[in-house]
């Protein structure tokens, strides 16, 4: 890297604050657009949340290496869910480099190092050492403040993670408590007993981390019941579950609770946890030698909800158009993992993988081509399909986009009605032309109320919307003929069949 | 707004009249708040897999073939009909403002129901309002 810091301040079409994925992915799909911009950072390096964590495990996306695909097609990105995209084939899969063996999840050093690979290597310029400190408006302009001088733009793009440690609101419970603080190494928690707050990945990776330790008593505890379907299904399953498995089989000194935590009391060498069980009249009282708060982060948002930026979720998000635009405050983006905060259609309660690299990867990269289209006004080359090809490139699509197995129900590949034809509007959110207005067809793939996949096609014919769900494959090959069939009858109308 | 807000304003609406403090809290942290930015939709006519929403702040409008119909604020509720029955939505809902929902998914609804019986009069109740004064609606 070169030792002149890049991105003086001063004027930009867009800055982007942040250097972990959801920075990088961004900062690389504005450059490979041509579009004017600048990425700041607080960091001295690449890498954001996984410079860190997790702390004690792999992370829970799989890449894997003996796939059938060669690593440099896009095919591969559905192998590969933690390698950032690019254009050029060389840069592409770069995790797969850093793992030390054949096991399916990468450490978190590894991941670190991939991130470090992509930066490095598809040479996306960062200003290390750049916190973004306040933001105003002013005009048609944003106006960023650093301590390096002000940065002017049309639109900022927040790829800031969900960095704060947040702790919910139980006297008591304090941020000295959480995740952020546990020591990850020694005897610190044996024989001792701990009251984790709690119950989603990073509760059960704590469990499972001090477990090992020689704990005498583990207890989590939460509000919401886990997601035991969810949980059954998830990577999570193997490695971090003995804690639940424990409590199930009845094992003295484990157990995960369903109740919230009315007040944590500081006494002589300990805790008491009062607890209130809805489903009990009486209160539950446990002693603890520590309290672990896994209650997880929020956005580091700072001064943006003065601008208008409403939030989700305690504060701890904030609130998204389909395109991840503030709700708000138009012109304030966001890229990385808060992108989960734009929910898409969410048919039968499933939520997209905008929380994970291999979700939002994808979201950068569509916010990317938004941005040059609407901000730096640059069109894009379009293909228009004959009519006889647009099902063939559907199936295809339905049978090989990464984007559309990774993104289920979230983003879907979009054709706009066309004279002859259609025009090929690229990967979107589904949710975008659902409720747009164009005649055309989007096709993805999604779970339906049985969480079974299947491909689902929705068509907009003079102003008039129709959904198809096709009929899931156990091999989720969509390429035959009923498939094909059930197009052609969907599309024809559009096709101007009949 | 966070959870212990969000429990202090399921308090106040008749859904959820009946439940005790930690069981408010408890329907405030299982379930997600959504927001929606004016015009945007949050059920939309003939497309499967809805939740069931109840208005925590502003309005939202139901559409049906492009007439509107009524409209919903704070403390009323939609979704139940479909979810409940497995139709598709017979109506768009729109958010005329910013509006604020607490959003029970679809698969989750029935559960939801059976364990809080006192919600579920509450929603019987309100459904049969619904239909003498369905007169209204058609």
């Amino acid at each position: 890297m070169s030792s002149e810091r890049p991105f003086p301040p001063g004027d930009y079409d867009v800055v982007v604050v942040g250097s972990g994925p959801g920075g990088l992915q961004t900062g690389y799909s504005l450059g490979r657009l041509g579009v004017d911009h600048a990425v700041l950072s607080a960091d001295d390096a690449p890498g954001g949340m996984f410079r860190r964590f997790p702390l004690f495990e792999r992370l829970i996306s799989w890449t894997h290496l003996a796939a059938d695909v060669p690593r440099e097609s896009r095919e591969f990105e559905a192998h590969d869910q933690n390698s950032l995209l690019a254009e050029e084939p060389e840069l592409r899969a770069l995790v797969t480099g850093q793992m030390a063996d054949e096991r399916r999840r990468p450490a978190r050093e590894e991941m670190e190092a991939g991130l470090r690979a992509f930066a490095e290597r598809a040479r996306v310029r960062v200003r290390y050492g750049c916190p973004w400190e306040s933001t105003r408006r002013e005009g048609d302009r944003f106006v960023l403040g650093t301590p390096d001088g002000e940065y002017r733009c049309r639109a900022a793009v927040f790829a800031v993670g969900m960095t704060e440690p947040w702790v919910p609101a139980v006297p008591g419970l304090e941020l000295e408590h959480h995740y952020v603080h546990v020591e990850t190494s020694g005897d610190r928690y044996r024989n001792r007993r701990v009251v984790i707050v709690g119950k989603r990945n990073s509760a059960f990776e704590v469990g499972e981390g001090i477990l090992r330790h020689g704990l005498r008593e583990l207890t989590l505890v939460s509000p919401r019941p886990p997601d035991l379907g969810r949980l059954a299904r998830s990577p999570l399953r193997p490695w971090y579950l003995t804690a639940y498995d424990e409590h199930v089989r009845g094992a003295p000194g484990r157990y995960v609770l369903d109740a919230s935590l009315e007040r944590v009391e500081r006494g002589a060498g300990g805790y008491r946890v009062h607890l209130l069980d809805p489903t009990r009249e009486d209160p539950l009282v446990l002693d603890a030698d520590d309290v672990i708060a896994a209650t997880g982060f929020r956005a580091p948002l700072g001064d943006l909800p003065e601008l208008g930026v409403a939030t989700v979720l305690d504060g701890r998000l904030p609130a998204l158009t389909p395109l991840w635009e503030s709700i708000g405050a138009p012109g304030v983006f966001f890229a990385g993992n808060v992108t989960q905060a734009a929910q898409g259609l969410r048919k039968h309660g499933v939520a997209s993988v905008s929380g994970m690299v291999c979700g939002f990867r994808y979201n950068a990269r569509i916010l990317a081509r938004h941005l040059a289209e609407t901000i730096a006004g640059k069109q894009r080359a379009q293909e228009v399909l004959d009519a006889e090809r647009v099902v063939p490139y559907l199936l295809r699509e339905l049978d090989r986009a990464p984007e559309l197995s990774i993104q289920k129900g979230y983003l879907a590949r979009v054709l706009r009605a066309a004279r002859g034809g259609m025009v090929d509007e690229g990967i979107l959110p589904l949710e975008v032309f659902v409720d747009g207005e164009e005649d055309g067809v989007a096709a993805t793939l999604e779970f339906d109320a049985t969480e079974t996949i299947r491909p689902v096609v929705y068509s907009r014919h003079r102003g008039e919307l129709h959904e198809l769900a096709l009929p899931p494959h156990p091999l989720r090959r969509y390429d035959g003929l009923v498939y094909g069939e059930a197009l052609e009858d969907l599309l024809a109308p559009l096709l101007g069949r009949r | 707004m966070d959870t212990h807000a969000v429990a202090e304003r399921l308090a106040q609406l008749t859904l959820f009249a009946d439940l005790r403090w930690p069981e408010l809290e408890a329907v405030a942290h299982a379930f997600d708040e959504e927001v929606f930015a004016e015009g945007q939709r949050v059920l939309r006519q003939g497309i499967t897999g809805g939740a069931f929403y109840v208005v925590l702040d502003g309005e939202a409008s139901v559409v049906v073939d492009g007439v509107e119909r009524t409209r919903f604020g704070r403390g009323e509720f939609f979704g139940e009909i479909s979810t409940l029955t497995g139709d598709v939505p017979s109506a768009d809902v729109r958010a005329e403002t910013l509006l604020r929902c607490l959003v029970v998914p679809g698969p989750e609804l029935e559960a939801f129901l059976l364990s809080h019986p006192a919600v579920m009069l509450r929603v019987l109740q309100a459904e049969a309002r619904r239909l003498r004064d369905s007169n209204r609606w058609h």
